[in-house]
C-alpha cells in the first residue's frame, strides 16, 4: 500500500518523540540513582581505604566533574557499549550482562512465539461469538489473570505443576539441562507464567479491537448481504482490525518487561532482571543503571512500534 | 398467483431492552402487504420504528432488539420462523438493502467492485467475470461516471452521491425480489439528492422489483413510492396510495405531517423604537479559516470576502450546502473562530475578531444557538442551572429574582415550570431546542445567530419551533441570523437570504421572492433542487446537466 | 453481562425522574468485598485475634485450624492477624497513591485540555516520556536509590500512575471541550476556571472514578510486586505482597501462609474489576 507523505511525517515525528523520550528516561534513571547518599569511591574501596586512595579514585572516575558532564559521559558510554564497572565485584558490566541478556531474550522470545498465536485466536473467537458462553468464559479468565499479581500466577503454577502434580521442577536453573526434556521442564514454569500474563492482555485487547470493527456499519452491511458470521468477521472485520490488533500485540508484549522481573526472581532464572534485582539488594548502581536502560529501551521500542503500526494502518491516512 | 402479495407482514412486534434492563416494545403489531413490483414507502419521524421494520424484512434486528411476535413472509419464506443460517441465504438474493450512509456501509479497505459483486459470490449466483460485467451494466444504468473503471477504486476515492448509487448497484446485483432503501438520500445535499433519486427511479422502473423506501421526507417519497404507510411510535397510523395520502389524508397525524410542508410566508415585523436606518450588524470583507497560520493567513481558508448588512428587526437567512461555509460565518461573527481579515460592526461598533477581546456587553447583545441541542446543553446541569447562569453572568441576578426570571423564560418558550429541576437528558429533542433558545434569550440579546437549529428536529417539531421564534421576535424586538440548508425553513422566517457556495456569498435575495429573483446559476440550481410534494416534480424537473456538473462536486 | 445499548431513539414512556443505579449480582459482590476490605483496613487492628508480631505457635507453616484460621507463618505467627494488618498497608498505601495520582492527573489534564497551546504540549510531552518507563522498573530504581519507606512508596506509586491519569482525563476533557455547550459558555465570556469546574468536570467525573478504580488495581499489583521483591513495605511490618515473600519457602509444602495473602490480593483486585465492569454504562461511559 502506498503511503502519503503525511503518514511518513507522522512516523518520523513518532520516532523523534521516542528518541526524546529515551533521553529523558535515561536522564531520570541516571539522576535517580545519583540520589543515593554516600561516596561511590569510598564504597568501591571499602572502609579501610586511605583518604588519598579515595581521592585518587574519585579523580580517576571523574566524580569531581559536574553531574551533567558525568551524565553525558555515561550516555556516550552506553551508546558505545561501555557500561562501566560493577561496584560489587569489579567486573565489566557488559560482561556481566551479556550472557544474562541472552537468557532473558530467549525467555521472552519463547513466550512471545507461544502466546501470540494462541491469544490472537482466542481474542478473535471471543469477538466473533460475543456474549456467548465461550466469550464470557474467556472474559472472566482474562480478567482474573490481569487482576492478580504476576508472582501469584507464578506461585499458582508452582503449586499446581511442581507441588501437586510433581511434573516440573520449581526452579528453572540448578537442574541439569542435558536432555531436551530436562530443558523443556526447566523452562516450562517461567514460560507458562509469563505466557498467561501476556496472553490475557493480548486476548482482551484483540477482542476489543475486533469488536470495535464489528460494530461498524460496513460489517453490519456484510451481514445484510447474506454473509455468514464467520465470513463477516474474517473477511470484513479482520482486515480492518489488523492495525489495531498488531498494535495490541506490541503493547501486550511490553508487559513482558514488568512480568519478567517478577518471574525471573520467583524461578531464580538467570536473566537480566534477576541480575538487576540482585543489584538493587547490593546497591550496585552502574549495574542497576545499565539493566534499567535495557528494560526501558525494550519497553520503549515496543510501545513505539505499537504506535507506528497504529499510524501506518490508519485508513484515513491511506492514499 | 400474480395477485398474491410478495411480502406480507402480520401483527409484527419487536421488543428492545433499555440501558436500565427494562423491556419495551418498539414495534407494536404492524401489518401490511407489498405487491410484486410495488414501491411502498414507510414514512415516520425518528423513533417511529421505520428502519426497524425495514431491517426485519431481511430477518435482521439490531443488537439489543428482538422479534417478539407476528410473522413476516417474503415470497415463499417465513422470515420470522427461519434460522440465522437460512436468513443468510435470503439476504441479498430475495431481499437486499440500500443503507442510509453508503460512506459508512462500504468497507474502507476493499475495492468497490469486490464489494458490489460480493452478494453474487457469497450465494454463488454467477462466476466472478459475469458478476463484474453485470455490475458494470448496473453502473451504467445508475448513470455513474466511468462505469468501466469506477469499480477499481476504493470507497474514499468517490463522492457521496456516487457511493450511494454504488450501494444501490450492490443491492441489485443478486436480482432480488425486494429492495429495502433505508433513507438513502438523507445524508446528501439537495443537488446531489436529485441525481441519486433519478437513478434509483429509472432502475426501479426498468425492473419488476418491489421496493420498500424508508424516509422521513414526504416530498422525496412522493417521487418514488406507489403506496405509503405512515408510522408513529411503532404503529401504523395510516396506509394509502401516494395520491390519497398527499391529497386526502385521513389521519390527523398525517395531516400534521403535511401541514409542516405548507410554505409559510414570513411577514416582516415593525422595528419599534429603534433606529431603523442604521444597520444592526454589518459585515465587511470577512475572511476566516482553520489550520496553521502562514503570513497571518490560515492554510485552510473557509470564508472568503463575505459582506452583508442586517437591519434591526429584520431576519437574515444564510443558505448553502455542506461545506459552503455558512456555519463558519456564524462562528466568525460570534468570535468563536476569529476572522483573519475583514470587520464585523455590531450596533455601529467594530467587534474584535476574537471573542476574548470583546466586552461583556457586546457578548450579551449577540447570542449564538447551535444545531444539536443534545450537545449544546450540559448534560450534568439541571435546566434551572443552565438558564440561571447567563442571568447571573450578564445581569447579576440572584436568589428569588433569578428564579422568577427562569420561570418567565420557560414560559416564553412554552415549557412548564416543573422542567427546571430536570436534566437535559430527560427532555425530548424539541424541548431541548426550546431550552437552548431560552438560554440565549436569558441574555436579553438583540441578535441571535441560529446555526441550523431546526435541522436535527422532526418536521412537525421544527415547525413549532419556527412558530415560537416568530412570536418571540414580535414580543422582544429581536433579529435573527438564520443559517440553514433547508430553503423552506429560511423562507418561513427570514426577510433576506444570502446564498453561499464554497465560502463566498454568490447572491443576496429577498426571501419572499427567492425562486423568482434568483439570477446566479448556483442559486437557481439550489432552489430548483428542493423536492416538492407534487409526485410529478422529479419527472418534470429540468436542470441543465452542465450546470449540475459544475456546481455539485460529484 | 449486559449489552451496552443506546436506545435513545426508542423512546417509550418519559424517563423516570429519580436516577437509580442498578447493579447486577457481580457488581454487588464486588462492591461487598471492596467494602469489607476497606473496613478491615480501618478497624481491623482492634480485632486481630493475636498480636501481629507475636510468635504464637511453635509449629511454623502450620495448617488451617480452629485456633489459627489461616495457619501460621514461617516463624509461627498467626497469618489471619497478619493478613488483617496487611490490609491496612496494601489498601492504605494504594488508596493514598491512587487518590494523589488521580487528583493531580485530572486537574492537570483538564487545565491542559482547556488551555491548549504550549502548556498542553509541554506537560503532555513530559508525562508521556514518564510513561516510557515500565512501572515496576521505576519502582525498583527509586527504591534502590533512596530506600523504601511508606511515604517513598506512596510518592513513587503516585509518580508512576499520575501520567496515565493525566492522559485519560485530558482525553476526556478534550472531547467535552469540543462540545457545543462549552463553546456556548465560552462565547458567553466565561473564564477558564468556570469552564473547568462547572462545564467539564461534572461530565468527566463518572469516568474518572471508574478509571480511578482500575488504576487502584494496578497500584495494588505494583505495590505487591515491589513488596514481593523485598522492596516495598519493610519488616517487621508487612503488606500482602510482603507476606507472600516472607512465606514463599512454604510454597513447596502448599502452606496456607502463602496461599491466603495471595488470595487476599486477588479478592481485592478481582472485586474492584468486577465492580467497575458491571457499573451501569451511564457511569462507566468511555472508561475503557
Amino acid at each position: 500500500m502506498l503511503k502519503s507523505s503525511t503518514t511518513w511525517l507522522l512516523v518520523a515525528k513518532r520516532l523523534g518523540i521516542a528518541l526524546i523520550t529515551l533521553v529523558i528516561v535515561s536522564f531520570a534513571v541516571f539522576f535517580a540513582t545519583q540520589l543515593l547518599p554516600g561516596d561511590v569511591a569510598q564504597i568501591l574501596l571499602g572502609q579501610a581505604a586511605t583518604p588519598e586512595a579515595v581521592a585518587g579514585l574519585r579523580e580517576a572516575m571523574g566524580l569531581n566533574e559536574p553531574a551533567i558532564l558525568r551524565f553525558l559521559h555515561w550516555l556516550t558510554g552506553l551508546a558505545t557499549g561501555d557500561l562501566g564497572i560493577s561496584y560489587v565485584n569489579h567486573m565489566e558490566i557488559s560482561n556481566l550482562i551479556a550472557g544474562r541478556l541472552a537468557n532473558s531474550l530467549k525467555l521472552a522470545g519463547v513466550v512471545a512465539a507461544l502466546s501470540t498465536p494462541v491469544a490472537l485466536c482466542l481474542g478473535i473467537l471471543a469477538s466473533m461469538w460475543r456474549g456467548t458462553l465461550l466469550d464470557r468464559t474467556i472474559s472472566i479468565l482474562t480478567i482474573a489473570v490481569i487482576s492478580v499479581p504476576e508472582f501469584m500466577i507464578a506461585t499458582l503454577a508452582v503449586l499446581i505443576f511442581a507441588v501437586w502434580l510433581g511434573w516440573l521442577p520449581a526452579l528453572s536453573y540448578g537442574v541439569d539441562v542435558d536432555s531436551l526434556g530436562a530443558i523443556l521442564r526447566a523452562y516450562a514454569l517461567p514460560v507458562i507464567t509469563l505466557s498467561f500474563v501476556v496472553s490475557a492482555q493480548m486476548i482482551r485487547m484483540t477482542r476489543a479491537a475486533m469488536i470495535e470493527t464489528i460494530n461498524t456499519p460496513y460489517v453490519e452491511m456484510a451481514l445484510l448481504k447474506g454473509a455468514s458470521r464467520t465470513r463477516m468477521v474474517l473477511v470484513h472485520a479482520l482486515p480492518n482490525a489488523l492495525g489495531p490488533i498488531a498494535n495490541a500485540v506490541a503493547l501486550s508484549l511490553s508487559y513482558l518487561v514488568g512480568g519478567v522481573i517478577i518471574v525471573e526472581t520467583v524461578f531464580n532464572y538467570p536473566g537480566v532482571a534477576k541480575l538487576m534485582v540482585d543489584g538493587v539488594a547490593t546497591r550496585d548502581l552502574p549495574l542497576i543503571q545499565s539493566c534499567a536502560m535495557i528494560f526501558c529501551f525494550s519497553y520503549l521500542s515496543l510501545t513505539t512500534l505499537a504506535d507506528m503500526i497504529a499510524i501506518l494502518s490508519n485508513p484515513r491516512l491511506r492514499r | 398467483m400474480t395477485d398474491a402479495p410478495l411480502v406480507s407482514v402480520r401483527d409484527f412486534k419487536v421488543g428492545a431492552t433499555t440501558d436500565g434492563g427494562r423491556k419495551i416494545d418498539i414495534i407494536r403489531g404492524v401489518s401490511f402487504d407489498i405487491a410484486p413490483g410495488e414501491i411502498l414507502a414507510l414514512i415516520g419521524e425518528s423513533g417511529s420504528g421505520k428502519t426497524t421494520i425495514a431491517l426485519s424484512l431481511l430477518g435482521y434486528t439490531r443488537p439489543g432488539c428482538e422479534m417478539t411476535g407476528g410473522t413476516i413472509r417474503v415470497g415463499e419464506n417465513d422470515v420470522t420462523a427461519m434460522s440465522e443460517t437460512e436468513r443468510c441465504k435470503l439476504r441479498g438474493v430475495e431481499v437486499s438493502y440500500v443503507p442510509q450512509s453508503a460512506a459508512a456501509a462500504f468497507n474502507p479497505s476493499k475495492r468497490i467492485m469486490d464489494q458490489v459483486i460480493e452478494i453474487a459470490l457469497i450465494h454463488k449466483l454467477m462466476p466472478r467475470a459475469e458478476a463484474e460485467e453485470h455490475a458494470r451494466s448496473l453502473f451504467r444504468a445508475l448513470a455513474l461516471p466511468e462505469p468501466d473503471t469506477i469499480g477499481n477504486r476504493y470507497p474514499h476515492q468517490v463522492s457521496g452521491g456516487q457511493l450511494q448509487r454504488l450501494s444501490a448497484a450492490m443491492a441489485l446485483i443478486g436480482d432480488p425480489k425486494l429492495v429495502v432503501f433505508d433513507e438513502p438520500t438523507t445524508a446528501l445535499d439537495v443537488t446531489t439528492q436529485i441525481e441519486v433519486l433519478k437513478a434509483f427511479r429509472s432502475v426501479l422502473e426498468k425492473t419488476n422489483m418491489s421496493g420498500v423506501y424508508v424516509s422521513h421526507d414526504l416530498a422525496v417519497v412522493a417521487q418514488i413510492a406507489d403506496r405509503m404507510i405512515v408510522l408513529k411510535n411503532g404503529e401504523v397510523q395510516e396506509e394509502g396510495t401516494t395520491e390519497q395520502i398527499l391529497h386526502a389524508p385521513a389521519h390527523p397525524y398525517t395531516r400534521e405531517l403535511l401541514a409542516a410542508f405548507e410554505p409559510v410566508q414570513h411577514t416582516p415585523i415593525e422595528a419599534r423604537g429603534r433606529d431603523v436606518d442604521h444597520p444592526l450588524l454589518e459585515v465587511i470583507g470577512l475572511h476566516a479559516g482553520y489550520g496553521r497560520v502562514e503570513n497571518r493567513e490560515p492554510t485552510i481558508k473557509v470564508l472568503e470576502d463575505v459582506s452583508f448588512t442586517l437591519k434591526p428587526g429584520r431576519n437574515l437567512g444564510v443558505i448553502g450546502e455542506s461545506g459552503s461555509g455558512k456555519s463558519t460565518l456564524a462562528r466568525a461573527i460570534a468570535g468563536i473562530l476569529p476572522a483573519y481579515r475583514g470587520s464585523v460592526l455590531f450596533e455601529g461598533h467594530e467587534l474584535a475578531p476574537d471573542l476574548q477581546n470583546r466586552t461583556k456587553k457586546q457578548l450579551q447583545r449577540a447570542q449564538i444557538v447551535f444545531q444539536l441541542a443534545d450537545t449544546a446543553l450540559n448534560p450534568a446541569q439541571s435546566i434551572g442551572t443552565i438558564l440561571a447562569r447567563p442571568l447571573t453572568f450578564y445581569h447579576g441576578l440572584r436568589g428569588a429574582a433569578r428564579d422568577k426570571r427562569v420561570n418567565e423564560l420557560l414560559d416564553m418558550v412554552h415549557l412548564p415550570k416543573s422542567l427546571r429541576h430536570r436534566l437535559p437528558g430527560e427532555l425530548s429533542g424539541g424541548q431541548k431546542q426550546r431550552i437552548n433558545l431560552a438560554r440565549a434569550l436569558a441574555a436579553d440579546p438583540v441578535l441571535i445567530l441560529c446555526d441550523e437549529i431546526t435541522s436535527a428536529l422532526d418536521t412537525v417539531v421544527a415547525a413549532a419551533i419556527l412558530e415560537l421564534m416568530r412570536d418571540l421576535q414580535n414580543e422582544l424586538n429581536l433579529s435573527y441570523m438564520f443559517i440553514s440548508h433547508d430553503l423552506s425553513t429560511v423562507e418561513a422566517i427570514c426577510d433576506d437570504v444570502l446564498v453561499m457556495y464554497k465560502g463566498a456569498v454568490v447572491e443576496a435575495l429577498p426571501a419572499a421572492r427567492m425562486s423568482a429573483d434568483a439570477q446566479h446559476p448556483y442559486s437557481k440550481l439550489l432552489i430548483s433542487s428542493v423536492p416538492q410534494l407534487d409526485p410529478n416534480w422529479l419527472t418534470s424537473l429540468e436542470q441543465d446537466p452542465e450546470l449540475v456538473a459544475a456546481f455539485s462536486r460529484r | 453481562m449486559t449489552l451496552p445499548l443506546r436506545l435513545s431513539r426508542a423512546r417509550g414512556t418519559s424517563a423516570p425522574r429519580q436516577r437509580t443505579y442498578v447493579f447486577n449480582w457481580a457488581g454487588r459482590i464486588g462492591l461487598a468485598i471492596i467494602v469489607m476490605w476497606c473496613a478491615v483496613a480501618i478497624i481491623g487492628q482492634w480485632f486481630t485475634p493475636y498480636p501481629v508480631g507475636k510468635i504464637v505457635d511453635w509449629n511454623f507453616f502450620g495448617p488451617v485450624s480452629a485456633k489459627y484460621w489461616m495457619g501460621t507463618d514461617y516463624l509461627g505467627r498467626d497469618i489471619f492477624s497478619r493478613v488483617m494488618m496487611g490490609a491496612r498497608y496494601t489498601v492504605g498505601i494504594a488508596l493514598a497513591a491512587v487518590t494523589l495520582a488521580c487528583a493531580l492527573g485530572v486537574i492537570l489534564g483538564m487545565i491542559a485540555a482547556v488551555m491548549g497551546g504550549w502548556f498542553d504540549t509541554i506537560v503532555s510531552r513530559l508525562l508521556d516520556a514518564f510513561n516510557g518507563i515500565p512501572s515496576l522498573l521505576f519502582g525498583l530504581v527509586v527504591v534502590a536509590a533512596v530506600g523504601s519507606s511508606i511515604p517513598v512508596l506512596i510518592l513513587t506509586l503516585t509518580a508512576i500512575y499520575m501520567p496515565g491519569s493525566y492522559r485519560f482525563a485530558r482525553a476526556l476533557a478534550v472531547n467535552i471541550n469540543t462540545m457545543d455547550f462549552v463553546t456556548v459558555a465560552r462565547a458567553r465570556g466565561e473564564a477558564t476556571p468556570y469552564l473547568i469546574l462547572r462545564e467539564i468536570f461534572p461530565n468527566i467525573v463518572g469516568s474518572v472514578l471508574a478509571d480511578l478504580g482500575l488504576r487502584f488495581v494496578f497500584i495494588v499489583l505494583v505495590l505487591s510486586g515491589l513488596s514481593f521483591l523485598g522492596l516495598g513495605v519493610q519488616p517487621p511490618n508487612a503488606d500482602w505482597g510482603a507476606l507472600v515473600r516472607e512465606n514463599i519457602e512454604g510454597l513447596s509444602y502448599g502452606a496456607p501462609a502463602v496461599i491466603f495473602p495471595s488470595l487476599a490480593i486477588a479478592s481485592l483486585t478481582i472485586s474492584v474489576n468486577m465492580f467497575i465492569d458491571n457499573l451501569p454504562t451511564r457511569i462507566r461511559d468511555r472508561s475503557e
